[in-house]
């Protein structure tokens, strides 16, 4: 390690600027990365990091501004350059060919597409190799879709390894992590970097921040706002940084729980392709409580979320609904038993694109609501959009606008007050505020604490540990299908929340209740 | 003649090779193109096409081998046209292929009365002859059927090896492979989908071309109308069949040949006197519906075929 040449600059980004119509996404960014260094690059959601990560890495090209990397410019709008100017980047959507075994999507694109021959065995062993050298377990001749996320992870960093990149650019790596994952991770960036890498690294959780960087560039609406040693500055300083000063997060008082509105006993349901179902199941959501449901992405969330929606059947077990069990069940008894969903896809489940606020705003009620002997009620269903959008705060041109044209907070809001216009008694919240900047999360939140409080039983499911913490007040974590016991609120640290979401404890499952 | 002697008969062999052999290049031609994320239903005009080309080039004074390759290259610019409308400005690639296969078969037409605006029935050229490889024809019912072939059939058995050598070995393999699994990894490492996607429709179109070509150079001595017949359609189901991978397909292709020829067989037998002819000629057809759907449960698709690419897109 050669320590002390660390003054040297490795990357530098001057006056990068990129609009995307009328959005400026990226607003005259300067800074540099030196050898040796973890940069962490803080924002919200929206404030323009991964834009200029792409741009950085040649997938967007500037409107203005230049990177230089080791000293010469790259040219702008080419990913070849920078990968050949040892640039890697593992993006937040794992860019990888899920039919194809690990080794080849690392090797791919590496070997002169006119060689006559794919050279495996050298590459094998290179990958081995670095396998060993960093900590990245992986076996190269499984297929990648057959891996799990952090696995997955792996591949991609390997990727950029196996090209020999000497700045590593992490897009929000955590994301789909459990917290020993990151953990991990964390290891064998630092591994890295004593070994000369110099790394960015995308993040909004400031923990993650202050633990794996040593200087820290924030990101707001596309602007660089500060830069700070790490080792000089605060999770509170950042945090203000961030979103621009004081920000109110929902206040959940304690309540005592109402009666049971859904009780599930022992259900199970089948899985979907390599999705698991549910696997005996207990769980009971009383009114007024937000039950939270921890875990890693793809471990029966979707099971779960599809039974209560209506969308699929238990196949054993008791499912009953304010004491009376469900037979025969589909979304539309579902809506009648006056459950409110909002789904984990805004766009493709939650939304119709294409269709106006109107249409979308009556997709669940328009044949109970707005149609009159057959005949659609328009003028309802449009004063019924008008109402969700002055209530709700959807910023719009209007009730016609196609709701594709809205950002994902607004859309979000709209599905928001669809649901709570019905006055649901149970909700179901899947994944309410992935990818929504600050203030619409604390919007959303606000709004399910005071369904929560008006006595509704919420199911909040979200793969962001914090989130889970912060509103719930039970919590029970989701593994391969299984769900652990109830935790209640203030009981469990995250990381014991991390070891039931890496599948420990549903061995034992009536001891590790008491655990805590 | 009953079917076990049927099915022991080198000439009954020898006759599915025969009818396998334009549909071997077809099937790799639309492999190729499939597993670079793009269909292309643009097959039967294209090898209607190319047994056009092929045919009225030998007419007019090309050796045999020309004919092959100007139907190759006939292959290619319509794979071009394809290629264009399908990869860069990425249109729905249903639309653009039977648009292709419209445009091709019309603009055979065409040629064909412009060229030989006078003629009643089409001019005949000298087809390929059989040529016996020395003691491997001599080998009892294989060599008959499988080494006294013209070279063209030669040439499509040579090519399936050569499509899944490239396929699995070498980097530009996996690279067109990549490119209809995923192509955002395919641009993430710095390589052009769009590239790859057109070389693998223009050339897999070639090859659909040459097999078209196969009708009238080595099948036939000349070209009708309707000798394609749904052929291409019938290699789009080959693929699938062969779930992706060329040495299944060819394996497909062999089986529908060979029923083929069994149909026709069957007629002349003393339950072909009993049963309308119609029903034989359904039989390749009903027997290929359900080796398909035994064969292709658990295919693996290649995951972006028929998705379109767009880079920076948001």
């Amino acid at each position: 390690m050669t320590g002390k040449a660390q003054a040297q600059t490795v990357l530098r980004l001057s006056h990068i600027t990129k609009h995307f119509g009328a959005l400026t996404a990226n607003d005259d960014v300067s800074f540099e990365l030196k050898r040796g260094e973890v940069i962490a690059l803080l924002g919200e959601n929206g404030a323009g990091k991964t834009t200029l990560m792409n741009i950085l890495f040649g997938q967007y090209t500037a409107d203005a501004g230049e990177v230089e990397v080791f000293g010469q410019t790259l040219p702008p709008g080419n990913p070849r350059a920078a990968l050949d100017a040892g640039v890697g980047m593992v993006h937040q959507h794992f860019t990888l060919a899920g039919n194809l075994t690990v080794w080849e999507n690392i090797v791919l694109g590496t070997q002169a597409l006119g060689a006559l021959r794919l050279d495996a065995k050298a590459a094998k062993a290179k990958i081995a190799a670095l396998s060993k050298r960093f900590h990245l377990a992986v076996d190269p001749e499984s297929k990648v879709g057959r891996l799990s996320v952090g696995e997955r992870q792996r591949v991609e960093i390997l990727k950029a390894l196996y090209r020999e990149a000497r700045i590593l650019i992490l897009d929000e790596p955590t994301a789909v992590l459990t917290p020993q994952e990151s953990d991990a991770l964390f290891a064998t960036l630092r591994e890295a970097v004593g070994q000369g890498l110099s790394v960015v690294f995308i993040s909004h959780k400031l923990h993650e921040v202050m633990a794996i960087s040593d200087r820290t560039v924030v990101l707001r609406h596309g602007k660089l706002v500060a830069e700070r040693a790490t080792s000089e500055t605060s999770r509170e300083e950042l945090a203000a940084l961030m979103v621009d000063g004081e920000v109110s997060a929902p206040k959940i008082e304690a309540m005592p729980p109402g009666p049971a509105l859904m009780r599930l006993a022992g259900v199970s349901t089948k899985g979907e392709g390599r999705a698991p179902g549910l696997h005996a199941v207990d769980l009971t959501l009383h009114a007024g409580q937000i039950t939270g449901l921890a875990g890693v992405s793809g471990n029966g969330q979707k099971a779960l979320s599809d039974l209560i929606s209506g969308l699929a059947n238990p196949v054993s077990g008791r499912f009953e609904i304010a004491g009376e069990p469900v037979t025969d069940w589909s979304p539309r008894r579902a809506l009648a038993r006056k459950i409110g969903r909002i789904p984990e896809d805004r766009h493709h489940t939650g939304t119709i694109a294409d269709f106006d606020l109107t249409e979308n705003a009556v997709l669940e009620t328009y044949a109970r609501d707005f149609a009159r002997h057959g005949w659609m009620d328009w003028k309802g269903a449009r004063a019924q959009a008008e109402g969700l959008i002055g209530t709700y705060d959807v910023r719009c041109p209007g009730p016609d606008t196609r709701i594709r044209l809205l950002s994902g907070g607004n859309m979000q809001k709209l599905i928001l007050g669809r649901v709570l216009e019905t006055a649901p008694r149970i909700i179901l919240a899947n994944q309410p505020v992935r990818g929504l900047d600050i203030g619409a999360v604390n919007y959303v939140h606000g709004r399910l604490a005071e369904a929560r409080e008006k006595g509704a039983a919420v199911l909040l499911i979200s793969e962001d540990l914090d989130e889970i913490m912060k509103l719930s007040d039970v919590i029970h974590v989701i593994s391969e299908g299984r769900l652990s016991p109830g935790f209640a609120r203030g009981t469990m640290r995250a990381d014991e929340l991390g070891q039931w979401m890496a599948g420990e404890g549903f061995a034992q499952p009536t001891e590790a209740a008491h655990a805590s | 003649m009953d079917i076990f002697e049927i099915l022991t008969s080198a000439a009954f062999w020898a006759a599915a090779i025969r009818i396998a052999s334009p549909l071997i290049f077809a099937t790799m031609g639309e492999l190729i193109c499939e597993r670079a994320g793009v269909l292309n239903l643009g097959i039967e005009g294209i090898m209607v096409a190319g047994a056009f080309a092929g045919w009225i080039a030998v007419w007019a004074g090309l050796p045999l081998w020309g004919g092959v390759a100007v139907a190759f290259v006939t292959g290619m610019a319509f794979g071009l046209l394809h290629g264009i409308f399908s990869v860069p400005f990425g249109l729905s690639q249903h639309v653009v292929g039977i648009g292709v296969t419209l445009l091709a078969t019309s603009l055979t037409f065409y040629t064909y009365r412009v060229v030989l605006p006078e003629v009643s029935s089409p001019p005949k050229i000298t087809a390929f002859q059989p040529v016996e490889i020395p003691l491997l024809s001599k080998i009892p019912l294989i060599g008959p059927a499988l080494f006294n072939q013209t070279p063209l059939t030669y040439a499509a058995f040579i090519l399936v090896g050569l499509v899944a050598l490239v396929l699995y070995r070498t980097p530009l393999g996996l690279a067109v492979r990549a490119a209809g699994e995923s192509p955002s990894a395919v641009a993430a490492q710095g390589l052009s989908v769009t590239a790859i996607r057109m070389g693998a429709v223009i050339v897999g179109s070639g090859f659909m071309a040459v097999g078209g070509a196969f009708l009238t150079l080595s099948a036939f001595d000349s070209f009708f109308f309707d000798m394609v017949n749904g052929r291409g359609w019938i290699c789009i189901a080959l693929v699938v069949f062969g779930v992706w991978k060329p040495g299944k397909a060819l394996l497909g292709a062999i089986l529908f040949a060979a029923f083929d020829a069994l149909q026709i067989r069957l007629q002349q037998t003393t339950i072909g006197a009993v049963v309308p002819y119609q029903l034989f000629l359904m039989l390749p057809y009903i027997l290929s519906i359900l080796a398909l759907v035994l064969m292709s449960r658990r295919a693996e698709v290649p995951a972006a075929l028929m998705v379109p690419f767009n880079k920076g897109e948001r």
